[in-house]
């Protein structure tokens, strides 16, 4: 029963980091109806920077703690400047386009976020000098660490401080009216630019912190690991109803205890016929069963009401 | 109107100016130029040069440079003619697939010998496309079976192959460690999963009770969940078939969940990234080599310092092998006394040449005959010898054991 509670805990931590990056996609869905795939990268870009800075920074001699802040605020930093950035640059001359067009420029600048972190830092695995050596707890025949537990309370109590922003703030409730419906929320006097801006700031900053948690919970970090977190990331927005943000963060951390648990019982429950190496599988057999039978996911989509 | 026009002019131009761009130049092809003075030899090497296992390739590369410019300097003459080797280096990426366009490239470039590749899984599909040129191929790391198994007169290798490597560190495993439960872990490589099921045979065979058997991926970094289960069934043990950039933080979260288990590995995760990428969880993790500690090799201390004095950096592992088929191809030459592929194959076959590792002949399938294994463990932040074991027999390497017992 204790390695299932360690398969859970390990799921809900994984989880936490899915729902954070789920959140980037699933705001810019509801706003644009855009499938921004280079969410991803930017998180990726995220992490490089945190580790670019935490390498440089880790024979000053500063604390511990002061690198790091240093480090989330720079890589905060890079993301927030490049998501503003490429919104303007490559969606929003897109915006009256068929669908097609700006879901291909987002495949497209995807692939260039991905080599220019290649050209920039090379394509081998960069690792994280040791700062923080976490430290184990105990709970109920599990063991974790208490990187671990921050990962896991500071990605709840963003994804409690986003649904607090969007519920009950002025930008909340723009961004509420815009996703409604854009043209009549411009006619109210709400300048729909500058609330899908302020999406891709908030998505970005997001990243960037999911960026910094998988780096430190990893220690590793390389110029392709966005494909793939972006890739099931998007699924668990799927999986939670894209366009919605609790969505999002549920179903981000449902995709990671599956995962975990999938992993784990895998290759018991199928007598040693698919192992634990089908793990991947299994997270996108989940997107699969979702969009047949439950297409609108877990909590109901919310897109706008597009004419 | 305008604009649209100049936008699309320059879109045209950018795809126009990238198709022109070819990834590597052609081989010059000096050949009858100095035909009096130099003859020109061009040799072929391919290894993973980007990517997560980029350190061994580059490695690898480097080791066979060391080697073509030791020769050059040498000036061995073939026919009258002073020799002149080149290096044709490829990156295959670490992939079977692009292994297989690699061969074909070197093949077309008219190599007379390839040193290649690392992968077990890159080198047993090109060894196809070198055999069908009849084209000799030394691979300086690649330890499959089934590579030298395939029946092709081409296919040799530098290093023991895993029908002596798992064998070996499951009879260490299980008569020095006294691993009594074990969990093993592979790759889904040729290579990882290669070892791993040589290793789980064997260790059946001393009577060790294998707990767990998993798979991974090489690109996978998160392994919480089957170490997680694999700690459910209490193992004294882990063995993990597969290379350093998946060892490395496998063995940070067995520390991290708390697994009290030893951890010990193939000669892929035996390099100095796997205790920078590990830290300190790297202490007490046990890996074997095909082949002898570096500074115990004939030629080996010197090859290191060489080795550092150009490249400004360590010897990560199988460089001194790259070195070593070069010179094998030269000595081959030489014998043959002819640079033409059939004859220098046919020469290499009947190789006893003393090289940095050792002596170095072949047997009938292309394995090296006298074929050593060190079992090194980590301490205090290096790779350190415990054992070497030499063609069956056990002899230990200079008293090192409580590396074994610092868990």
């Amino acid at each position: 029963m204790d390695i299932f509670l360690q398969q859970l805990i390990n799921g809900l931590v994984l989880g936490s980091i899915y729902a954070l990056v789920a959140l980037g996609y699933t705001m810019v869905y509801g706003i644009l109806g855009l499938i921004n795939f280079a969410h991803g990268d930017i998180v990726m870009i995220g992490a490089l920077v945190t580790l670019a800075v935490a390498q440089a920074l880790a024979a000053s001699g500063l604390p511990a703690p002061v690198v790091l802040i240093l480090a989330m605020l720079a890589a905060t930093f890079v993301c927030v400047t490049l998501g503003v950035t490429i919104e303007r640059v490559a969606y929003r001359p897109l915006r009256r386009a068929p669908r097609l067009a700006p879901l291909i420029t987002a495949i497209g600048v995807s692939i260039l976020l991905q080599y220019s972190a290649a050209l920039i830092w090379g394509k081998q695995y960069i690792s994280m000098p040791a700062l923080i050596t976490p430290t184990q707890i105990v709970l109920g025949g599990a063991q974790l660490t208490d990187l671990q537990a921050y990962i896991f309370l500071l990605a709840c109590a963003v994804m409690a401080g986003l649904l607090w922003l969007i519920k009950a703030s002025r930008a909340g409730r723009a961004m509420r009216a815009t996703e409604q419906n854009p043209e009549v929320a411009g006619l109210m006097g709400i300048d729909v630019n500058h609330v899908i801006s302020y999406t891709f700031f908030l998505g970005s900053a997001i990243g960037a912190l999911a960026g910094v948690m998988v780096v430190l919970y990893y220690g590793l970090g390389h110029y392709f690991m966005g494909f793939m977190l972006g890739l099931k990331a998007f699924t668990a927005a799927v999986l939670g109803g894209i366009g919605n943000v609790a969505g999002a963060m549920l179903g981000g951390l449902l995709l990671g205890v599956i995962e975990s648990l999938a992993s784990g019982y895998i290759g018991d429950l199928t007598g040693g016929v698919f192992g634990s190496n089908y793990r991947d599988v299994f997270a996108f057999l989940v997107l699969v069963l979702v969009l047949v039978l439950r297409p609108s996911g877990l909590m109901g989509q919310r897109t706008a009401d597009r004419a | 109107m305008y604009r649209r026009h100049v936008l699309s002019a320059l879109a045209l131009t950018l795809v126009v100016a990238s198709c022109g761009k070819e990834s590597t130049p052609p081989a010059p092809k000096t050949e009858g130029a100095k035909e009096a003075e130099t003859l020109v030899v061009k040799i072929g090497s391919a290894s993973p040069l980007t990517g997560p296992q980029a350190h061994i390739g580059i490695d690898i590369r480097n080791g066979v440079q060391l080697g073509i410019d030791d020769a050059n300097a040498a000036g061995v003459e073939i026919g009258g003619r002073k020799l002149k080797l080149e290096l044709i280096a490829e990156d295959d990426e670490a992939n079977p697939t692009k292994a297989t366009t690699v061969a074909q490239k070197l093949v077309d470039a008219k190599v007379s010998g390839v040193v290649g590749h690392f992968n077990s899984g890159a080198s047993i599909p090109a060894s196809k496309i070198y055999a069908d040129a009849g084209i000799p191929q030394i691979s300086p790391g690649s330890t499959n079976p089934k590579y030298t198994q395939q029946g092709f007169k081409t296919t040799f290798r530098l290093v023991a192959n895993d029908d002596q490597q798992g064998p070996a560190l499951a009879r260490f495993a299980v008569g020095k460690l006294h691993a009594k439960n074990i969990a093993v872990i592979d790759d889904s490589t040729a290579y990882g999963q290669g070892l791993a099921d040589t290793f789980e045979a064997t260790a059946k065979a001393e009577k060790a009770n294998i707990v767990a058997r998993e798979h991974t991926t090489d690109k996978d970094t998160d392994f919480k969940a089957i170490l997680t289960k694999i700690k459910g069934q209490k193992p004294d043990l882990i063995m993990f078939g597969g290379i350093d950039p998946q060892a490395a933080p496998m063995a940070k979260q067995m520390e991290e969940l708390g697994i009290k288990a030893k951890f010990i590995g193939g000669d892929g995760i035996q390099t100095p990234n796997f205790i920078q990428l590990a830290g300190k969880s790297a202490e007490g993790v046990m890996a074997s080599i095909p082949g002898l500690p570096k500074d115990q090799m004939p030629g080996g201390k010197q090859f290191m310092e060489k080795y550092k004095a150009k490249f400004n950096t360590e010897v990560q592992l199988f460089a001194p092998m790259g070195y070593d088929a070069v010179m094998v191809f030269v000595d081959a030459m030489k014998r043959a006394g002819s640079t033409e592929p059939d004859k220098v194959l046919a020469e290499v076959a009947r190789t006893q040449y003393q090289g940095v590792i050792g002596p170095i002949a072949f047997d009938d399938k292309g394995d090296l005959k006298n074929s050593p294994l060190t079992i090194y463990g980590v301490k205090d932040g290096k790779w350190v010898p415990l054992e070497t074991i030499v063609s069956g027999a056990t002899a230990a390497a200079t008293p090192q054991t409580s590396v074994a017992d610092k868990k």
